[in-house]
């Protein structure tokens, strides 16, 4: 864990096309999601004739506000395969994109701290194992042996009453992932079109046929939506309305410390989530804020609040200093699963409802969002992440079940 | 942090408050005639509005009411607060003269012009039509 080890920005890494007159698809999204899913499209089904637009600039939106953990320690059968599959393909990753983005599988523990939270988190490691997802429970002992500044005391208010444990967890670096997987794209000929706000949708009846933007109408066969805390925006000028609730998520960094925290600490009772970046940042987050907001800034309290957790569970951070705060847009679904899949409009698609936790998805949501576009149907590992099934009941409620805070 | 203007305590932090989502959604007229489509509308859509939002308050380490406020999901600016039941204001801005509101977003609507809302409409569709008579005083 040192600055030599971060690798050197690329001058180059991919070109800044004028958007073409048509496509074979375009992706409305240029962060970690879009990207991930234009390699997939191009990789996996040899779409290249393709576009990536981005509002703003490439992988700055959510991509670039994350707190960067990796896992896939989920309860249900639906979300662990998902987000066990993205964890596998996070494990090629590097050598696939040829570029490390430095993958540490640190582990990711997940506190416990009331008798709930240990019936929860043990059942958790027997529904993961059975799952194939490697998962461990500890006792306060162990969880002390593997991050030492932890404080395992009796005599705070929310004792340590054990962890769950995921050895293949971990962090990446988020912006070279974007930058990975963005060089890729564009070597496989995809355009990546920065600054291009999607202003509408051209529909032929029900049918998706081009895309508004501030440069010009694009005309396409095929639409993803992977606008994330703006999907709704995008779904009503489609004409169709989305379970979702975009809410502004803080995270905030220390100054640069040695290395101090050798894993990944969540605790969703206390409420905050704590790693180390590479370059020695102790990184933070929690919570949404409650209200609605597109804001990408928060109410400081929810900071406040994350970091009296930390100051508890790590007293050593008492002297640390905020380096900065910020805020991104989440779209939260109310069973706290994303949606993938179809919409009601005919060739448009939408990838969003990752809510807090999209970044560790980033590899399936590409993987399965590309196969849908590119066929029509769903994969099988986003098949019951449907829109549909708010109607049907089928909720996928990982709320309060798994390890909540994403 | 927000400072809300509870229409019966005044301006108060936000941490006195909990959210309560979108406002002027109505309890479903006629339940049992509903279908699946219908009742996953009013169950789980609700709109995500980016700009003027009318949404639910509660006060709840204070006068435990509920009121509705009219809030800019981007500025986060409060531009109304309003009492259960009203219809939600045709212009947000300085706060009508009487009424239960009179405390208003005092001190954090600024003194410029009030925005102006007509373009941000609550989205057309189909169950969010905002029925102003709905039985909102249940849910205190």
């Amino acid at each position: 864990m040192s600055t030599e080890q971060l690798p050197e920005h690329p001058d180059f890494l991919w070109r800044n096309p004028e958007p073409k007159s048509s496509y074979d698809a375009v992706i409305v999204g240029g962060g970690g999601h879009g990207l991930a899913t234009a390699y997939f499209l191009a990789k996996n089904h040899g779409m290249t004739n393709i576009a990536v637009l981005e509002k703003g600039w490439l992988a700055g939106g959510n991509m670039a506000r994350n707190t960067t953990i990796i896992r896939s320690n989920y309860l249900w059968d639906e979300s662990a395969a998902i987000y066990e599959h993205a964890l596998k393909l996070w494990e090629i990753l590097p050598e696939e994109l040829e570029y490390d983005f430095l993958f540490s599988q640190r582990g990711v523990m997940n506190l416990a701290h009331t008798l709930g939270d240990v019936r929860e988190s043990m059942r958790r490691v027997g529904a993961n194992k059975l799952n194939g997802v490697d998962a461990e429970w500890l006792d306060p002992k162990q969880v002390k042996e593997l991050c030492p500044i932890l404080n395992i005391s009796d005599n705070i208010r929310y004792p340590v009453m054990g962890a769950t444990y995921q050895p293949r967890a971990g962090i990446a670096k988020h912006d070279h992932v974007a930058w990975a997987f963005a060089r890729k794209c564009d070597e496989l000929g995809v355009d990546i079109i920065q600054n291009c706000e999607v202003t509408g949708f051209v529909k032929d009846g029900n049918r998706v046929v081009g895309v508004k933007t501030n440069q010009g109408t694009i005309n396409t066969e095929k639409v993803g939506l992977c606008a994330a805390g703006h999907s709704s925006v995008l779904a009503e000028m489609a004409g169709f309305r989305l379970p979702i609730q975009s809410h502004p998520l803080q995270a905030l960094v220390s100054e640069l410390h040695e290395p101090v925290h050798p894993t990944v600490v969540m605790s969703n009772h206390v409420h905050v989530y704590v790693s180390q970046a590479h370059k020695g940042e102790l990184v933070m987050g929690a919570g949404v804020d409650s209200y609605n907001g597109y804001g990408q800034r928060g109410s400081f309290h929810v900071i406040e609040h994350q970091m009296a957790a930390a100051v508890e569970l790590f007293p050593i951070f008492a002297r640390a200093h905020v380096l900065r705060t910020w805020g991104g847009i989440v779209d939260t679904t109310l069973d706290a699963s994303p949606i993938v899949g179809n919409t009601p409009v005919e060739n448009m698609f939408v990838n969003c409802g990752w809510g807090t936790g999209g970044f560790k998805g980033t590899p399936a949501a590409g993987m399965t969002f590309a196969h849908n576009i590119a066929t029509g149907t769903p994969h099988k590992l986003n098949k019951p992440f449907a829109l549909e099934r708010f109607e049907t009941g089928a909720l996928i409620d990982e709320h309060g079940a798994a390890a909540v805070a994403h | 942090m927000l400072l809300i203007s509870c229409p019966n305590c005044g301006s108060r932090d936000e941490t006195e408050f909990h959210y309560g989502g979108q406002a002027h959604v109505a309890y479903p007229e006629n339940p049992s005639a509903l279908n699946d489509r219908e009742w996953a509308e009013f169950l789980f859509y609700r709109d995500n509005t980016k700009g003027a939002f009318a949404e639910r308050w509660l006060h709840s380490t204070g006068c435990r009411q509920w009121f509705n406020m009219l809030r800019d999901t981007v500025t986060y600016e409060i531009q109304a607060v309003y009492p259960m039941g009203s219809p939600r204001p045709d212009t947000p801005g300085p706060a009508p003269e009487s009424g239960t509101a009179s405390t208003a977003a005092d001190s954090t609507t600024t003194g410029t012009a009030a925005p102006k809302i007509s373009g941000t409409s609550i989205s057309g569709t189909s169950t969010s039509s905002t029925s102003t008579t709905a039985p909102e005083g249940a849910t205190k």
